[in-house]
């Protein structure tokens, strides 16, 4: 059982599925993390979003779903790495005029890019919040994540790094969302076009929300 | 001979033997009509070039009908040029104007080694075929044809997936050189006939394993291959395809 | 006595293969396996005679010259394939095909193979479905069908306008299933330039790997010859660009003699030429006569007019038309036979009614059942009253598009006309070759050991092939006759080890076959290769073609054999015979040509009258309801002629003598 449970995961079909249900699996956790700061917009001086993120903090369900979070990103980035480099190796030679965008978009080409620079901007975006938070609980004290946030977004450079993240994660999802539908096996005439049109006003969405939130807190809209 | 009134210039890969380095050479030709077809352009460049004494390009071709699958050339960024739904060799000129840079390169992926110029190794393609590309039924074996009513939906689905060529343009154009295009339309044939049924666990994951160990990239879904294919390949054949290796999986 | 035995069982015609089946002796399973067969060519014949053989426990290596089994050119088959199933209930039967074949070749096949021919056809069908081939079905699930030229019953099947893919892809996937199984050995790539015969038998082959270049000696206890035919002897036709004869002509000059070299069968309905750069012509399925009707203008200024581009198609009023398949045959109309319908096209283009700027093209028009037939049947499926004309095109045009979309998608490529809105421009060109190396009963040719099946052989379709019986032949052949008779003579080689190849005999085939390629490269002429070929194809077209005569046939010889020396002497051959090498793959092929061209033209010189594909203008019908049709002489030429190779440009003639005991021979009419 574990050999052909292994051969399946090592094979290209098995590594498409993982990444496409840790791809669904992540994208879940961002519509939790956008209701959550979405609670800035309560423009309260951010008592609801604190509460809110006291107990994302504290709730002990959430603490193991995190685990589970980490775990997700790790096996989708690490499984992305994998397969982006057995692809280069199967085209070993390039051609000299590159397929342009008649035939596909540009972020469906780019996933590992768009992915790469996600990355990175999480590196910033934990430094920024998720370890001052988890200093906080470990130290057993009450922290202020909303004052965090007023502080960080009022540096034009950061909010510039969070923009670039946040349109990555758009171009990201737009291709990824109903990818992971084709790659789960997931195609048919009459709901496929519903979840193409999900895929696409949600990524839009998700994107503009996110992005409004840094903007609107260096303009100072948010008290 | 005059033919026509086109001038264009030609960059074309060459390169002598698979373990040779190639690269782009320059070549002119003149007077070409529009109502040659690509490779007939070739054959004039070749004619030309026999009789200036240097060695013709060596590129696959066989049927020029559209249908063997032999023809290949990535035509300017594009598997079988710039028009879709069709083979190099129903390409015909008057998709081309007068003074245009054409540059031809071969199907570039690790699974198709170049053999010489254009012409590449598919060899891969066959291995996967005899892996389980068929319904185990010896000659004499069958039954009257029509004791088996097959839905008429489910017999045209399955033709538009054996409508596949087996040309290679899904690899040649697939960023990640993916072979699953062609694997699925495949499976997807046979999955889609009851003919196909006794088989279909061992099909899926048998012709799967052996497009792995060939060389093919993954599959990233960016949808180029269905829209550079020759004979219109669906995207759902692969997600058919996926559901199959799952199923066999789960099965066995 | 004639040298040649045809080996025709005894018997009642209906019983001859049924008892002949069941006594040719067997080889048990045990001695199969030491047994090897090789077959060359992996299209319909090839493909289905290799999986079958090594199904029943042969060793099997086959060799395509292609990059794969799967290009193989019966790919390139449309329309269809025929069976005698009469599932439409409209009167077929096995007597009925076997009687429409044997007419529509016009009395020059056997009765006895035909026969078995009609016989099998059913079950090829039967095994074509249960291996997955995705033959075209009805609402109800049960399969469909259509009719063709030269017959009034519907009883061809079909896969769209991919009939010969499909059927193609079936009997592939049958062979890979058997390289899967290492029951066949594969060699994609390769091309077979000589045969090696010891003792008077066929013991294997020489091969070139195209690849590498290198020679290589290939045992077998037989050879199967499944190399399709050799119109590209016309430089253009419908073949593709690598079909040739050069297996078959090998063969031949090691004494299987060529039957009926001659009967070349010219399609009616091709793309015309476009201009000199043609590298090939593009058929357009014999099934769109079902839908499509021919016509040329009744008037001579219109076609004129039309030529000079003045008028179009659509500008000539319907009383104006000359429908001439319907007005000179009546009771088949527009699917008379195809050497039928090339004539008559040929006849009006002659005589000034030609209608694209050579003149050589007729009209192939859709627009009156789309509109009329599909139309009419779509507006009351859908409760339109009194559809407009448009409205009725429309409504027609998409059931024409699921019929023959890809036809019509490939015609608007080649040509840069929409056919949906215009009539299509239509001409003869040559499409397959009924003539082949002679065979007997058992498929095997006048050398023991070596056969020949599909196209290759001359053996079913007499002087005139039917639509959709190409299909039918080659599987025919190859899954259900050589798997029988091929005991015939294995059965007594059972003893026989393989041989070494390294035997004098296969050093001396060897040898001659360096010598040939050293002998390219040392010439190092001024001309391609295609040059020669162009002008083979122009001799044989213009003297050899749909009409032939004596003056004509004497003079393309002179040229014929004028070209020959020219070629020997002046061709160029760049590169190398150690590489991947097209040019010299083409030499190869065409040096064939030019000695098979002058063979052809011998026999139609010969053949002193008309039949089926072969049309002498000496001899037509001069008075009465078919003046001008083609004239058969029975007294004098109701026999095979099968030709032996005795040297350079020397052939000798053996006759076969063909007897109907059966069907009563009669002038072919179609009126």
């Amino acid at each position: 059982m574990s050999t052909t449970s292994g051969k399946f995961l090592q094979s290209s079909l098995g590594k498409k599925l993982l990444m496409g249900l840790t791809g669904l699996f992540l994208v879940s956790f961002l519509i939790v993390h956008v209701s959550i700061n979405a609670c800035i917009y309560f423009n309260d001086g951010g008592a609801t979003f604190n509460a809110a993120a006291h107990f994302m903090a504290h709730n002990p369900v959430i603490r193991v779903v995190e685990i589970g979070l980490f775990i997700g990103l790790i096996l989708h980035a690490v499984q992305a790495l994998m397969l982006t480099m057995q692809n280069n190796k199967a085209r070993p030679v390039k051609y000299a005029v590159p397929a342009g965008n008649v035939s596909s978009k540009w972020y469906s080409r780019s996933m590992g890019i768009l992915g790469s620079l996600l990355l990175l901007f999480l590196v910033v975006h934990l430094a920024n919040f998720w370890v001052p938070t988890k200093q906080a609980v470990f130290n057993d004290m009450e922290h202020d994540t909303f004052a965090g946030l007023k502080e960080v977004f009022s540096k034009w450079y950061f909010v510039g790094v969070y923009m670039v993240g946040v349109i990555s994660l758009g171009y990201h999802l737009l291709h990824g969302f109903q990818s992971a539908f084709q790659s789960l096996g997931l195609n048919h005439k009459k709901y496929t076009p519903m979840i193409k049109s999900f895929g696409f006003w949600f990524s839009i969405i998700i994107t503009l929300l996110f992005a409004s939130m840094p903007i609107t807190m260096f303009l100072g809209l948010i008290k | 001979m005059s033919h026509g009134n086109m001038n264009l210039t030609l960059k074309v890969w060459r390169q002598k033997n698979t373990k040779a380095t190639g690269k782009l050479e320059t070549y002119k030709v003149t007077d070409i009509s529009p109502d040659m077809s690509f490779l007939e352009m070739f054959d004039v460049l070749n004619e030309q070039l026999i009789n200036k004494g240097e060695e013709p390009i060596a590129f696959d071709h066989d049927c020029r009908e559209g249908i063997c699958g032999m023809c290949s050339m990535y035509i300017n960024g594009r598997a079988h040029g710039p028009k879709s739904a069709i083979t190099t060799c129903q390409l015909h000129m008057r998709s081309f104007k007068d003074g245009d840079t054409i540059v031809v390169e071969p199907w570039r992926a690790a699974a198709f080694p170049v053999i010489k110029d254009l012409t590449v190794d598919r060899s891969a393609f066959d291995r996967i075929i005899s892996k389980g590309g068929f319904i185990s039924v010896n000659t004499g074996n069958a039954q009257d044809a029509n004791c088996l009513p097959i839905p008429k939906p489910d017999a045209d689905a399955a033709f538009e997936a054996a409508a596949c060529i087996g040309c290679g343009a899904c690899v040649a154009t697939c960023k990640n050189s993916s072979a699953m295009l062609f694997v699925s339309a495949k499976i997807s044939q046979l999955a889609l006939l009851p003919q196909g049924q006794v088989e279909r666990t061992s099909r899926a994951k048998n012709m799967v394993a052996q497009m792995d160990e060939e060389g093919f990239g993954n599959c990233t879904n960016t949808g180029a291959c269905e829209v550079e294919c020759p004979k219109g390949i669906s995207l759902e054949n692969i997600a058919r395809m996926n559901r199959e290796f799952f199923m066999a999986n789960i099965k066995e | 006595m004639s040298k040649l035995d045809s080996k025709i069982p005894e018997g009642d015609l209906e019983q001859k293969w049924t008892k002949y089946r069941s006594t040719i002796a067997l080889v048990n399973p045990a001695n199969k396996r030491s047994l090897e067969i090789i077959v060359v060519g992996s299209g319909l014949a090839g493909a289905s005679a290799a999986s079958s053989l090594a199904e029943m426990g042969y060793k099997v290596k086959v060799l395509c010259f292609q990059d794969s089994a799967r290009r193989a050119h019966s790919i390139a088959a449309q329309g269809g394939i025929n069976a005698a199933k009469n599932y439409q209930n409209d009167g077929d039967s096995t007597y009925r095909l076997f009687y429409d074949t044997i007419k529509g070749g016009d009395y020059r096949a056997r009765e006895a193979n035909v026969y078995r021919l009609a016989e099998v056809s059913a079950n090829i069908i039967d095994q074509c479905v249960a291996q997955g081939v995705p033959l075209a079905r009805e609402y109800g699930g049960m399969l469909s069908n259509r009719s063709f030229g030269g017959t009034q019953v519907q009883r061809t099947f079909y896969a769209a306008g991919q009939t010969g893919q499909q059927l193609l892809l079936g009997a592939y996937s049958a062979l890979q299933r058997q390289v899967g199984l290492g029951n066949v050995e594969m060699l994609s790539r390769h091309e077979m330039l000589e045969v090696v015969t010891i003792d008077g038998k066929a013991r294997g082959i020489i091969a070139r790997d195209l690849v590498s270049g290198k020679l290589e000696r290939h045992f077998g206890h037989a050879v199967l010859l499944c190399t399709g035919g050799y119109g590209n002897v016309f430089f253009l036709s419908t073949n593709a660009m690598g079909s040739n004869v050069t297996a078959a002509w090998k063969a031949h000059k090691k004494g299987a003699f060529f039957g009926n070299p001659c009967y070349t069968q010219i399609h009616p309905t091709c793309i015309p030429v476009s201009g000199d750069h043609q590298s090939k012509l593009t058929l357009m399925s014999e099934s769109l006569r079902n839908d499509g009707r021919i016509w040329v203008p009744k008037k001579k200024e219109d076609a004129e007019a039309i030529r000079a581009g003045k008028k179009k198609a659509n500008d000539i009023a319907e009383e104006d038309r000359d429908y001439y398949l319907e007005r000179r045959y009546p009771a088949f109309g527009n699917l008379v036979p195809r050497d039928v319908a090339s004539r008559a096209a040929k006849e009006r283009c002659d005589a000034g009614f030609g209608v694209n700027k050579t003149g050589e093209a007729v009209y192939l028009d859709f627009a009156s059942n789309m509109k009329y037939k599909y139309g009419k049947q779509e507006a009351i499926k859908k409760g339109i009253t009194n559809p407009t004309e448009k409205q009725l095109h429309e409504l027609g045009k998409e059931v024409v598009k699921e019929k023959y979309g890809n036809l019509f998608d490939m015609y608007k490529q080649i040509t840069g006309e929409d056919p949906y809105e215009v009539p299509m421009m239509i001409y003869p060109a040559v499409h397959y070759t009924m003539g082949g190396l002679w065979v007997d009963y058992n498929l095997m040719t006048t050398v023991p050991g070596l056969y020949a099946l599909g196209e290759a052989n001359f053996s079913d379709h007499g002087a005139n092939r039917l639509g959709a019986s190409a299909l039918m032949q080659g599987l025919a052949d190859g899954y259900f006759v050589i798997p029988y008779t091929i005991g015939a003579y294995l059965s007594n080689e059972i003893r026989t080890k393989a041989i070494p190849t390294s035997h004098p005999a296969f050093e001396e085939a060897e040898n001659k076959v360096r010598e040939q390629i050293n002998k390219f490269f040392a010439i190092k002429g001024t001309k391609s290769v295609d040059h020669f070929h162009k002008r083979l194809g122009k001799i044989m077209w213009d003297k050899c073609g749909m009409a032939r005569n004596e003056s004509g046939l004497k003079q393309a010889i002179t040229e014929i054999q004028q070209l020959q020396k020219e070629f020997w002497s002046d061709v160029r051959v760049p590169g190398s015979a150690d590489e991947f090498n097209p040019e010299l793959e083409k030499a190869g092929r065409v040096a064939d040509f030019l000695e098979l061209g002058e063979l052809m033209c011998q026999d139609a010189l010969h053949r002193r009258e008309s039949c089926g594909g072969h049309f002498r203008e000496e001899s037509q019908e001069t008075e009465g309801e078919q003046q001008g049709e083609a004239k058969r002489d029975d007294a004098n030429f109701m026999y095979v002629a099968a030709w032996e190779f005795k040297g350079p440009n020397s052939f000798e003639l053996h006759k076969e003598e063909l007897k109907y005991d059966v069907i009563k021979v009669s002038q072919r009419s179609y009126k």
